[in-house]
């Protein structure tokens, strides 16, 4: 793997081996000193366009983690403020020496370009409504810790803003390769305007598949969108849509809610089921670490870019 | 595991190069007596009986040069190092009594080669006591170049302080780039570097037991990579 820019671009075996070697990652997390030297004397940039908080975090403690040095590049104090250009602050960090660069931007399709600018490993850590990669893998990361090796046949409901959800579109490739079953809820205001070749079903009521679901995957109420008469108001969006503690009740036995980040208690997800038996939250971000070590370690460690 | 030095493309962990993919997926059968890479085998280094003796005997050297197996933690390295251990432990509960702790270490994020061939983790890391003030016997099949036992050692000191550590192997073959040596060694066998020693264990290979040495075809002369005397135990 040279970059890692788009699910699309990984067979299973590929992403089982991504996942696999996350699991080396989260036991060296769980040593007494969580750290190796694997990645000394790399550098690791992170290059956000876009707001990040967790994402940018966990990209960088991930580096630490394996002994990289990192820097970061924010869209506030950067010179973009002052008119570069995508591609002449790209050169101009890897001038600096850098052997992978992880990218956020509002456009799709950004750390494609990037990519073939620079000879640094490019990270999609997200890009417009395309794609998140590295999510979708912790995500399945977090499943099959729960589930064992593989997600053959599990029940997904991806429940929300499909339709503006990077998140989603990764999440549906990964898990669809993985071998789980997709499908897709909420209004239709906010699903893909076309579905052609989605590997996925879709239903518009959350009552009518709930009891059936292994995982119940809610994303980000985007409040941004409320005012372009997508969604009904958020009352009504959280009768029809939000995991409630009833709806929880209701779910099988075993099975799991899990969320992106960042949440908003309430509308989506309530407390009680936040903070539940079935809820993977906590363990996601915990996991998002090794599975970005695994990724970065894939990328400028193991030598992947040397065949 | 097996070592090679650096830039050889004869790495026990090098899975990118198509031979060692063949050989890890099996096409290597003892008893073949030539592989699809062109090598030959040149020798059976032990039978499965050899090979039961030379453990024993370590086990034994073990515990007599550590007076008593109290305080010991055998510690194999991936891969087949984990069953030499197991295997030792066996031993030495066999006429000593005594159940001494087995773990399994990976070195992969501590190797000196990472970036200049492809390099994975093997197995996890897994070692059930606390090693400070223990004394640590790392194990593995094949002591080469001696960068693995220095990751090791590296990989091992981040877990805890060890008393002391102290390198059990089943074959040293010489050649070394680093000045470290084994204290217990099954055999120690002259080679080229061109050559491989292949070692099967049957919890791990899923064959008989067997240690043998194998090289490029067309040409047999043997070993100017003699293993220092001082190497044995």
């Amino acid at each position: 793997m040279r970059d890692l820019l788009s699910i699309a671009d990984l067979d299973r075996a590929q992403i089982e081996a991504l996942l696999d070697g996350a699991e080396h990652m989260a036991d060296v997390l769980g040593r007494d000193i969580p750290k190796v030297p694997a990645l000394r004397g790399k550098t690791v940039v992170s290059l956000f366009y876009e707001d990040s908080t967790r994402t940018r975090l966990s990209f960088e403690t991930a580096a630490k983690r394996l002994g990289a040095d990192t820097m970061t590049f924010t869209l506030g104090t950067s010179s973009v403020k002052k008119g570069e250009s995508l591609l002449d602050t790209a050169r101009t960090i890897e001038a600096m020496g850098v052997d992978a660069m992880v990218v956020r931007h509002s456009a799709a399709g950004a750390p494609h370009r990037v990519a073939g600018w620079v000879d640094a490993a490019v990270v999609n850590a997200g890009d417009g409504r395309h794609e998140h990669p590295t999510q979708a893998l912790l995500d399945a990361f977090t499943l099959r810790r729960h589930r064992g090796p593989g997600l053959d046949g599990a029940r997904i409901a991806i429940v929300g803003d499909v339709r503006n959800s990077r998140v989603a579109r990764s999440g549906i490739a990964c898990w669809h390769r993985l071998g789980a079953q997709v499908t897709l809820v909420g209004p239709p205001t906010l699903m893909p305007e076309r579905l052609d070749g989605w590997p996925v079903a879709v239903s518009h009521d959350l009552d009518d598949v709930l009891t059936e679901l292994d995982v119940v995957y809610v994303l980000r109420v985007q409040q941004e969108r409320l005012g372009q008469a997508l969604l009904p108001s958020l009352r009504e969006y959280y009768a029809r849509y939000g995991v409630t503690t009833a709806r929880s009740e209701r779910m099988k036995p075993d099975a799991l809610v899990m969320h992106p980040g960042p949440m908003i208690r309430g509308p989506e997800i309530a407390t009680e089921v936040v903070d539940g038996g079935r809820s993977l939250i906590r363990e996601q971000v915990a996991n998002g670490v090794a599975v970005r070590m695994a990724v970065l370690w894939d990328l400028i460690g193991s030598g992947g870019r040397l065949v | 595991m097996a070592e090679s030095p650096a830039g050889s493309p004869r790495a026990d962990n090098l899975r990118a190069t198509p031979g060692q993919a063949a050989r890890e997926g099996g096409r290597f059968a003892p008893g073949a007596g030539r592989d699809d890479d062109g090598f030959e085998r040149r020798a059976v280094v032990f039978s499965a009986e050899d090979l039961r003796r030379a453990q024993v005997r370590i086990a034994h050297e073990i515990v007599e040069r550590n007076h008593g197996a109290e305080g010991i933690v055998l510690v194999g390295l991936h891969e087949r190092g984990p069953e030499i251990a197991q295997r030792l432990a066996a031993a030495i509960a066999s006429f000593e009594d005594v159940e001494v702790p087995v773990g399994a270490l990976d070195v992969a994020f501590y190797r000196d080669d990472i970036g200049m061939r492809p390099v994975q983790p093997l197995g996890p890391t897994e070692i059930p006591v606390d090693i400070g003030g223990k004394v640590v016997v790392l194990a593995d099949d094949v002591l080469f170049t001696g960068r693995t036992i220095r990751a090791a050692m590296d990989a091992l000191t981040e877990l805890g302080r060890p008393r002391a550590i102290q390198l059990a192997v089943l074959v040293d073959r010489g050649h070394r780039e680093l000045p470290i040596r084994a204290d217990f060694v099954g055999k120690n066998l002259p080679t080229k570097i061109a050559e491989d020693v292949r070692v099967r264990l049957h919890e791990h290979d899923g064959t008989d037991d067997v240690v043998e040495l194998w090289g490029p075809s067309g040409f047999s002369e043997r070993g100017t990579g003699a293993p220092r005397e001082e190497g044995g135990a």
